[in-house]
């Protein structure tokens, strides 16, 4: 588990990186928080010759919240500053309550926001996140920059919209609607590990209770996060009872074939893209009423 | 001063907690070479060539070794269990003729840096003809290696232990009960992974090997051996040590080829194993099918017992040669009286890594059998669990109780126990009735939950021998110099105490040696929960033949004087700690989800020298247990390939999934077979640890004796709930 030889550079701004990147492109790989690159050096699955650390770039850490509404987070802030942070507990709340999730506070004090979107675990937590909030992921190259929806970011297991020459630099989650509820689950071996399944879920209710529109996103189950649209469409017009809630829990499976592996059947994680849907779906209303 | 029972501080920590320990990793000596294994990444096949040409070109490699480099050394010794016909199935230190399972050493390459010696090793080219591997015990024997010895069963050994007349028992059987139970492959996984720093010194002629464990002293008469050095030339040495449980500290190949590199490349030679290669190389454990038939009569009284037990051993026979298998059969029949048995247990290769023992070796296996078998004779016979367990439990009054079996060279005799008293007690300690009323009730609101007991009987100390040398200084600093090893569990402290005690000097004063070849000519380290009793008895003999030595002397030569003396301690029994674990257990249902929220450990061991070591003992052995109940198992898939090769698929259980370890420790039933009374508690956190939960999962689920397979993931959960809904279908 020593890691085959590569050259490390460590750019003081972020126009250095993104030239390095252009110099270096397919034959590098990029350094956050390293704790899913670090590994995969490790075991030699990925060898690449260069590797380009952002840990310097300072201008890239940061939560803010701009007029808009809108709640923005550098790409290189750490995962633990985003679940300690008061802005974020009131700008997302589902992000808040995903953060505790994400594997242990040691690898949280590591790893970062970008690190984890960017890397498009399957099973991770923040790509799905970002689908349900309507994420916007801000991609920066010498080009130029280019705003990417959530929704088109996460192409496969570990892949993305990103081209070789770009960086995620920052991610931008939509204001917060007033009334908006969340629910957030996952069923996973042990804690801390990657999720078999999981699901993050919002309800918006109009004035009379009625619920307007709904994101429900499975993760853990296929190649990259899933909107459950059937489920969706099962919750809208109604009012959260737990028949619309049951209705939406049975809905989850509606086009879904998860994937098989040793520790989890496409059965097994079908039936939980349901339980977790209508336990989510409670959480959700409980926190609405 | 008494120290014998007082929770005394551990000496080892001040090292420890200020950063100053140093295991093996931690040394490092100059010039140094390092050593990296190239591994078979098939699980069987025919070796055809193996190319190191563009990986010796790499700069930075001193030499790479195959086979051929190191064909006189002969193959790695069976230390423990040698029975008949095993020596063709011993592993060669670098693969011959052969690969046997994945991680199967088939080059070493030295190299001056640990990175280029991975580089290297990436470029040896192994051309294997690949043939289909065997997996599973239960399929039929083939050949071990069928080019170059064909006909070679991959049956290694078929063990049977038997007494009693099981026909007669039989014709007088009110019902019969058969089950077939499996216990999967997992091992241990201690911290601090396997390692060596090997030296020669020309000058003194002497090679010395650092990161020795467990079996320092057995360990330097081996490498002596296979390598063709007078033992006095070999030294072993143990520095710091990150867990063993068993695995840790056996002889494996990497040692040998770290000693002989130092000795042929003239410099010295360090191997550190990475956690993948942990997971792949050090010895596997477990990975028993047991298949048991008992006949009962009303009562639930077991007349006869049977079982057939087929244990996966892995590629090869290495050091514990059949002990693992050995004592499943041996200890089986536990703390019930069972007139008549059979036990016949099938040692099968398989194409998987290499097995031996791992804390409660065989006796984790067989007291899951077991205790699941007590359940299934309760249930066919409408009984209560509990007072089927009474019905069988050998009286106090048999005790000395002569199991009439043999194991690791010795008669299975009970030395003392009071089984019923600790039952009495435990159930006393859980207000049995009051938490079966709430978990029932519990169940009547719908919650899935359970309470499983399970009962278990250890060994402890075994012999034949340990010494012990206690010197007194002209400044009165007192040296005991063991033959033990520690592997962290505390020696130097009970040792010390032991020391003080019947010195009735401070431990202040008292320094501990183990681990080191070069310092005490005998030694048998530390396994089978033998240095207590056994170390432990050798120092008391020792610091009594010192005392024996001072009180000779004039009143006013006593101090300043420096002195010495040795003692023995002799065994040809062991001593049988026994207990029960408790563990309650909620099932989510609808998640396949497990909650272990009450774990009880009740045992007797005696005496306990350190009541916090003992009780330290069975925390971490109960939650290995829960692991191995629970999360840990190495898959395979049908080729061979193993699953679980790093920790995102080893699962070992943390914090999160255990509970606080409750314990019940007694000492009713002192040793009469040594002067201190004591017995090991190595074991007895984790022995019955599958059966109580297995039972607690069954009670939870409200199917009885559903679980039947170790561990119970939620994969397997998960059929055993739809099992429940289509009938007849796999419980597997």
């Amino acid at each position: 588990m020593k890691p085959a030889a590569f050259d490390h550079v460590a750019p003081e701004t972020l126009d250095q990186a993104l030239a390095l990147l252009v110099r270096h492109g397919n034959d590098a790989k990029i350094l956050a928080g390293g704790q899913s690159l670090v590994p995969v050096l490790a075991l030699r699955l990925a060898s690449p010759s260069w590797l380009i650390d952002l840990n310097r770039i300072a201008s890239l850490s940061g939560i803010r919240r701009l007029e808009s509404g809108q709640l923005a987070i550098g790409a290189l802030t750490r995962q633990r500053m985003v679940e300690r942070s008061n802005v974020v507990a009131l700008a997302n709340p589902l992000l808040a309550a995903a953060m505790p999730w994400i594997a242990h506070v040691q690898i949280r004090n590591r790893g970062t926001i970008g690190g984890s979107l960017a890397h498009a675990d399957p099973a991770a937590e923040l790509p799905a996140i970002g689908v349900a909030c309507d994420a916007i992921l801000v991609a920066q190259s010498q080009r130029g920059r280019r705003e990417i929806a959530a929704a088109d970011f996460f192409k496969g297991m570990f892949e993305t919209a990103l081209a070789a020459d770009e960086l995620l630099v920052e991610i931008r989650f939509p204001k917060w609607p007033a009334g908006r509820a969340h629910g957030f689950l996952e069923v996973a071996r042990r804690h801390g590990d990657f999720a078999i399944c999981g699901i993050a879920a919002t309800l918006d209710r109009d004035e009379a209770g009625s619920i307007s529109d709904s994101r429900i996103v499975a993760f853990g189950v296929k190649d990259a996060p899933v909107r459950l649209a059937a489920a969706e469409r099962a919750l809208i017009g109604t009012c959260g009872t737990s028949d619309a809630i049951q209705a939406a829990a049975s809905a989850a499976s509606t086009g879904l074939s998860p994937r098989n592996d040793h520790h989890a059947s496409s059965e097994y994680r079908l039936e939980l893209a349901q339980v977790l849907t209508r336990r989510a779906l409670i959480q959700a209303m409980r926190r609405a009423l | 001063m008494k120290y014998i029972g007082v929770s005394h501080k551990r000496l080892e920590d001040r090292v420890l907690l200020t950063g100053r320990g140093r295991f093996v990793a931690d040394l490092s000596a100059r010039q140094q070479l390092h050593m990296r294994m190239v591994r078979s990444q098939v699980a069987f096949g025919r070796i055809v060539s193996i190319d190191t040409t563009e990986a010796r070109r790499l700069s930075g490699v001193v030499a790479i070794w195959t086979f051929d480099d190191v064909r006189e050394i002969p193959p790695i010794d069976i230390r423990l269990t040698r029975v008949g016909g095993l020596e063709p199935y011993r592993q060669t230190v670098l693969a011959r003729d052969y690969v046997r399972y994945v991680g199967d050493p088939v080059a070493a390459v030295f190299a001056e840096d640990a990175y280029v010696a991975e580089d290297a090793a990436e470029l040896v080219v192994c051309a294997i003809e690949e043939l289909p591997a065997c997996v599973s015990a239960l399929s039929d024997p083939g050949e071990f290696m069928p080019g170059t010895r064909p006909g070679l069963s991959t049956e290694a050994a078929v063990l049977t232990k038997a007494y009693g007349d099981l026909e007669a028992a039989h014709r007088k059987a009110y019902a019969v009960v058969e089950l077939e139970v499996a216990v999967g492959r997992h091992s241990a996984v201690p911290l601090e992974t396997r390692g060596a720093l090997a030296e020669f010194d020309p000058a003194s002629g002497i090679l010395r090997m650092q990161g020795a464990a467990k079996v320092p002293h057995y360990n330097r008469d081996q490498v002596a051996r296979m390598l063709d050095m007078p033992n006095d030339m070999v030294h072993l040495i143990q520095g710091h040590v990150g867990g063993g449980f068993g695995v840790r500290g056996e002889l494996y190949p990497e040692d040998v080829l770290a000693c002989q590199a130092a000795l042929r490349l003239k410099r010295p030679v360090k191997w550190v194993e990475d956690r993948h290669e942990h997971l792949l190389a050090a010895n596997h454990s477990r990975d028993q099918v047991h298949r048991l038939r008992a006949a009962v009569d009303e009562r639930g009284y077991i007349l006869a017992l049977e079982d057939d037990i087929y244990a996966d051993q892995g590629g090869y026979i290495r050091t514990h040669g059949v002990t693992v298998a050995d004592l499943a059969a041996a200890m089986l029949p536990g703390p019930y009286v069972v007139p008549a048995y059979r036990a016949t247990a099938h040692v099968r290769l398989t194409n998987k890594t290499p097995a031996g023992t791992y804390r409660a070796p065989g006796r984790f296996e067989s007291s899951f059998a077991r205790e699941r078998l007590l359940d299934a004779i309760a249930r066919k016979l409408g009984r209560d669990p509990i007072d089927v367990r009474r019905v069988n439990l050998i009286p106090k009054t048999s005790m000395p109780f002569d199991r009439c079996v043999d194991t690791l060279g010795t008669r299975v005799v009970y030395d003392s126990g009071d089984y019923v008293l600790l039952l009495e007690k435990l159930l006393g300690y859980l207000r049995y009735d009051q938490l079966k009323a709430e978990l029932t009730a519990r169940r009547a609101a719908g919650e899935k939950v359970g309470l499983g007991l399970a009962f278990f009987v250890e060994k402890s100390g075994l012999g034949p021998a340990d010494k012990a040398v206690i010197s007194i200084d002209a400044d009165g600093i007192v040296e005991v110099v063991t033959g033990a090893a520690s592997v962290g569990q505390g020696v130097e402290t009970v040792m010390a105490q032991i020391c003080a005690e019947t010195l009735d000097i401070a431990i202040e004063r008292i320094r501990v040696v183990h681990g080191r070849t070069d310092r005490i000519d005998y030694g048998m380290g530390a396994f089978a929960s033998r240095v207590t009793v056994m170390t432990g008895c050798a120092v008391k003999a020792a610091a009594e033949a010192l005392r024996g030595k001072l009180n000779a002397l004039p009143v006013d030569a006593r101090s300043g004087t420096a002195l010495s003396a040795e003692g023995w301690f002799r065994a040809d029994h062991m001593a049988y700690p026994y207990g029960i674990h408790a563990a309650v257990v909620r099932v989510d249902e609808d998640t396949c989800g497990i909650k272990v929220e009450r774990y009880i450990v009740a045992c007797d061991i005696g005496r306990a020298v350190n009541p916090m070591l003992v009780e330290g003992q069975f925390a971490g052995g109960a939650v290995q247990g829960i692991g191995g109940a629970l999360y840990e198992e190495f898959v395979y898939d049908e080729a061979g390939q193993p699953l679980a090769t790093t920790f995102a698929d080893y699962l070992m259980p943390t914090l999160a999934e255990v509970p606080t370890i409750e314990m019940l420790v007694t000492e009713d039933a002192p040793s009469p077979g040594n002067p201190l009374g004591v017995k090991g508690a190595g074991e007895g956190g984790i022995n019955a640890a599958g059966a109580a939960i297995a039972a607690a999962l069954d009670e939870a689920l409200g199917q009885p004796g559903a679980v039947s397979r170790l561990p119970v993931t939620p994969l397997r959960l998960h059929r055993l709930l739809l099992g429940r809904q289509l009938p007849g279908s796999l419980a597997g």
